[in-house]
């Protein structure tokens, strides 16, 4: 197994392995692999060499290289990076370069990790396969002819490819999450604000969080340390410090009282659930006190999801419209030309969700539509708080199923859609979440955990995750 | 102001929606400069811009703004949430504008205007300006140019939207209400009022109605950039509505547009569809909910309105103003020279002088203003109220008191004007009495006419040096002596 992130820093910091070596050492597991994943949309061999230089020098002049000196990070291509070329796998943004680099990007760098790439992703991450991107899908390097998840999945692979030991999504409905469990890695979603959105390229901004994939609970921890924390550029940053968690991973669940949710294993795939209930067992080895409980309002969350979400996406989107950046399809005046552009800018999907997004804001519907998807997202937040007086955190799956064949759902978008169902409800009340590998089903292709906590827990999460990832099936100390 | 109010037999119902632009140093939601007349699309970053992955952060002076004019306007100032007002136009960076919509941070509210009349106010909220476009070349219009530029600049440019309730009768009451609400937002260092940069704009909801009958439908009229296109839209719009109603047809409710050139309101270009804004929270920024504290120093921060100034004005006039004199305390309030006035008569000066000579002089070197010494503009306005200066001789030492300041009396010398003691100016009255007896007799028997030609000649005799009302005042004090 590759090093992890943590390792990596340290020996970097320790001056045992070079951030060169290290980085070179990414380059070029991509080069040889990444043709049959296609994780990244773009490697950035001399920035990241540049990067990885800078970070030696440090090392050299006895100055702290950061926490994650000279760790190789690929970067959802979501996320804006000064010069790069940021295109969502969208058409319509081919080619653009940001002229600046998002918050989390800054935090990773000033914290010495080396960004070797961007990765793919559903169009505008929107999507649950990854199928929906402008260059083509990503493959789950476990199958290659199944998905990796959506819509980070290019970040997701990228990781389990071991291209990269930890890499940044972002998390609208579960679009961390998912892809982790196909992958079998670990991805986080924070509570909603801890994270600052500024440069995210928004799909619904009352729901996206930036979050880390990483091979380990601890490095998802480490990356997770360095981006969380206030920004003043988002005005949905939360002030304060931002919870410590890496010392929370080793922490364990003595004591702690774990809900298992019925509604996240009921419709689930029984190979799935059997893995839940297995890590539920095994918490209550590791001294949790876990009892099952029924949170109903979750069964609405899907469909408020696929309200709220496409309504703020219908607006986010619309700048998009050929007159100052991207795409532009010449047309005889202002009003053609946007049609044009946006006509031939846009995927199916993203246009599918723009139109649901229009027509629930729409006078008329709003009430109907937007404003009752509201009051639902607060009925979730409801169960959530009946829930978490009753317990420290939750439990159930991350998705209904294992990763699914490329092509499968792309002719139905609703069975598409259902793939979300277990990760919306932690989305909507905003917060955090994390999904831990926990076996495999019978055809070897990874089983994600769900583990969540009520806002700011983020602790909790952490020492729930590295419970069960110490619990987990193939892993030193596990069960089997 | 005009007198015409509405046609024969219509009454007029005008609401005004009046978009002002904060005197803030920054936008509304980024660090860039809020300046006017830059070079295009340099006063420009990724927030204001629009571009992916930017986010909006509140300006914090901008909503002080936006509450001195909601405590100017007697308005509840209350939690308040902005929305997304979604539709497609170039010259608007993200295709939606951030405003507010059912929550707006000022609400209800009342302006009364100087004749006494109150016009309410529904609501004064803050949103985002645009950008600007230029359509060149063809025809230079929107739909015949060869191709547009877009400035944006102004995008982002923090506004406050001022809406009036339906309650201004007349094209002259509805000049009077921009007006003072100009001198309201000038005199609260909001906004600096000015419709020919744009930074006050103002749309008009005009429609017609016979006494006592429902509202009749509107029409809004837009591009009205000066005070005297407010008017006089106003009423071609009037007349417009009344014929078409007059002559058996119905007003459609349209945008129109005001014409200056051809003095007429023309409809702009049809929607096909009503306008769905879609409007929705903005879910990149917080509700807005100013605690007590913070509103009482906001009120607090915010001097006396105009109003209350014109009051204080008129209160050292004593009695009831001329039309001329009110006029002057309006423009004195709205150029911030009132105080001026007001110290000056603290310290003995003739109200009704300080006045002219403020409004007058004073005003036409509006920059040097500030630096005039009210002791030295009071010490100058009792040479001359007592004659001993004449009306020219006190302009032009007050010309050099503004430029380089000084002691009147000083002054006044080194100009060369003696300054007559009233012992001195009663030896030329009596000399010019005897060199004209038949006028002085005529003026003895009663026939004032004759006054002037004396003044005149008295004027003549000291070289112009005389004051003519201090002359009039002797003539008038010797011929009672003689009665």
């Amino acid at each position: 197994m590759s090093p992890s992130a943590l390792e990596l820093a340290g020996a970097v910091r320790s001056g045992e392995r070079t951030a060169r070596d290290v980085v070179e050492g990414s380059l070029r597991a991509i080069a040889e692999g990444d043709q049959a994943i296609h994780a990244f949309l773009e490697v950035l061999a001399d920035r990241a060499l540049a990067d990885a230089a800078r970070v030696d020098a440090a090392v050299a002049a006895g100055s702290d290289p950061g926490p994650l000196a000279g760790v190789p990070v690929a970067l959802k291509d979501n996320l804006c990076t000064r010069g790069v070329p940021t295109t969502c796998s969208s058409r319509i943004l081919a080619g653009w370069r940001p002229p600046y680099d998002a918050t989390v990007v800054e935090r990773l760098r000033a914290a010495g990790a080396v960004v070797v790439g961007k990765t793919n992703m559903d169009e505008f991450a929107m999507g649950s396969s990854t199928e929906n991107s402008c260059s083509g899908p990503s493959r789950n390097p476990h199958d290659h002819g199944r998905v990796p998840g959506g819509s980070s999945g290019g970040s997701a692979a990228a990781v389990a490819a071991g291209f990269v030991p930890v890499a940044l999504g972002s998390d609208t409905g579960g679009s961390i999450r998912q892809p982790a469990a196909f992958c079998g890695v670990v991805g986080m979603k924070p509570t909603y604000g801890l994270v600052s959105r500024y440069g995210l390229v928004a799909f619904a901004s009352s729901l996206d969080q930036i979050g880390p994939f990483g091979a380990t609970v601890a490095d998802a921890a480490a990356v997770f340390e360095v981006i969380a924390g206030h920004d003043a550029r988002d005005s949905t940053s939360l002030r304060g410090p931002a919870p410590d968690v890496l010392a929370s991973v080793s922490q364990g669940v003595a004591g702690k009282r774990i809900g298992l949710v019925s509604e996240l294993l009921d419709g689930v795939d029984h190979e799935v659930a059997a893995r839940v209930r297995e890590a539920a067992e095994a918490m209550t080895a590791a001294g949790a006190s876990v009892e099952e409980v029924s949170i109903p309002q979750f069964r609405y969350g899907l469909a408020a999801y696929y309200l709220i979400a496409p309504a703020e996406a219908s607006s986010n989107l619309a700048r998009f419209d050929g007159v100052r950046y991207g795409l532009r399809v010449e047309a005889p005046d202002v009003a053609a030309m946007n049609v044009a552009t946006r006509t031939a800018g846009f995927g199916a999907e993203v246009k599918r969700r723009i139109m649901l997004g229009t027509y629930a804001l729409s006078a008329g519907y709003y009430d109907a539509y937007y404003a009752r998807a509201q009051r639902v997202r607060t009925l979730v937040s409801d169960g959530f708080a009946y829930a978490y007086a009753k317990f420290d955190a939750l439990l159930g799956a991350t998705t209904p199923t294992t990763a699914f064949a490329l092509g499968e759902h792309t002719e139905d978008p609703l069975s598409m859609y259902l793939s979300d169902t277990c990760t919306v409800p932690a989305s909507l009340a905003g917060h955090p979440a994390i999904s831990v590998p926990f076996g495999t089903d019978r055809a070897g292709l990874p089983v994600g955990v769900q583990a969540m906590a009520p806002a700011l827990g983020e602790a909790t999460l952490f020492a729930l995750a590295g419970a069960l990832e110490r619990a987990a099936p193939g892993q030193a100390g596990g069960e089997r | 102001m005009s007198g015409i109010s509405a046609p024969a037999g219509w009454e007029l119902v005008v609401g005004l929606e009046v978009h002002c632009e904060l005197a803030t140093r920054t936008k509304l939601f980024c660090g860039c400069p809020n300046a006017f007349g830059a070079e295009p699309n340099t006063n420009v970053c990724p927030v204001c811009l629009g571009l992916p992955g930017s986010l909006p952060v509140l300006n914090r002076r901008a909503v002080e703004l936006a509450m001195r004019i909601g405590a100017a306007l007697n308005a509840e100032i209350a939690p308040s949430v902005f929305h997304r007002k979604n539709y497609f136009y170039p010259d608007m960076p993200k295709d939606f504008q951030i405003s507010q919509y059912d929550a707006p941070i000022n609400r209800g509210g009342r302006l009364e205007l100087p004749d006494g009349s109150v016009v309410g106010i529904e609501r004064a909220h803050l949103e985002e300006d645009t950008g600007k476009t230029t359509h060149v070349g063809g025809t230079g219009r929107i739909g015949g140019a060869d191709y547009a530029l877009v400035d944006y600049n102004r995008a982002g440019v923090p506004l406050v939207e001022i809406v009036s309730a339906p309650d201004i009768r007349s094209a002259a009451q509805a000049r009077a209400y921009a007006g003072e609400l100009r001198a309201i937002l000038v005199a609260t260092g909001s906004s600096d009022g000015r419709m020919e940069e744009g930074s006050m704009r103002v749309d008009a909801n005009v429609s017609v109605r016979r006494p006592g009958a429902p509202f009749g439908t509107r029409c809004e009229i837009k591009n009205l950039n000066s005070m005297r296109s407010l008017g006089r839209a106003i009423e071609f719009e009037a007349a417009r509505q009344a014929e078409v109603l007059e002559g058996g047809g119905t007003v459609t409710q349209e945008t129109r547009h005001w014409d200056e050139d051809r003095g007429a309101t023309l409809p702009m270009r049809s929607k096909e569809e009503a306008d769905d804004y879609r409007y929705f929270p903005e879910p990149d920024l917080v509700p807005l909910a100013p605690d007590g504290r913070w509103q009482a120093e906001v009120a607090a921060s915010i001097g006396p309105l105009p109003a209350e100034r014109r009051a204080v004005l008129q209160r050292l006039l004593g009695g009831e103003p001329t039309p001329a004199q009110a006029d002057q305390v309006r423009s004195l309030v709205a150029s911030d020279l009132d105080a001026l006035v007001v110290a000056a008569c603290e310290r003995g000066a003739p109200a009704s002088l300080a006045l002219v000579r403020a409004a007058n002089e004073v005003a036409a070197d509006l920059s040097r203003a500030p630096g005039l010494d009210p002791g030295a503009f009071a010490k100058l306005l009792m040479l001359e109220g007592s004659g001993e200066l004449s009306a020219s001789q006190s302009k032009a030492v007050l010309g050099e008191l503004l430029v380089g300041g000084g002691d009147p009396a000083e002054v006044a010398r080194r100009l060369g004007f003696e300054p007559m003691d009233g012992g001195a100016l009663d030896e030329v009255i009596l000399r010019v009495i005897a060199e004209h007896p038949e006028d002085w007799a005529r003026f003895v028997a009663g026939e004032d006419k004759v006054k002037g030609p004396l003044v005149g000649a008295v004027r003549r005799a000291t070289d112009n040096q005389a004051d003519p009302a201090a002359v009039a005042r002797h003539l008038d004090e010797l011929r009672a002596a003689r009665a």
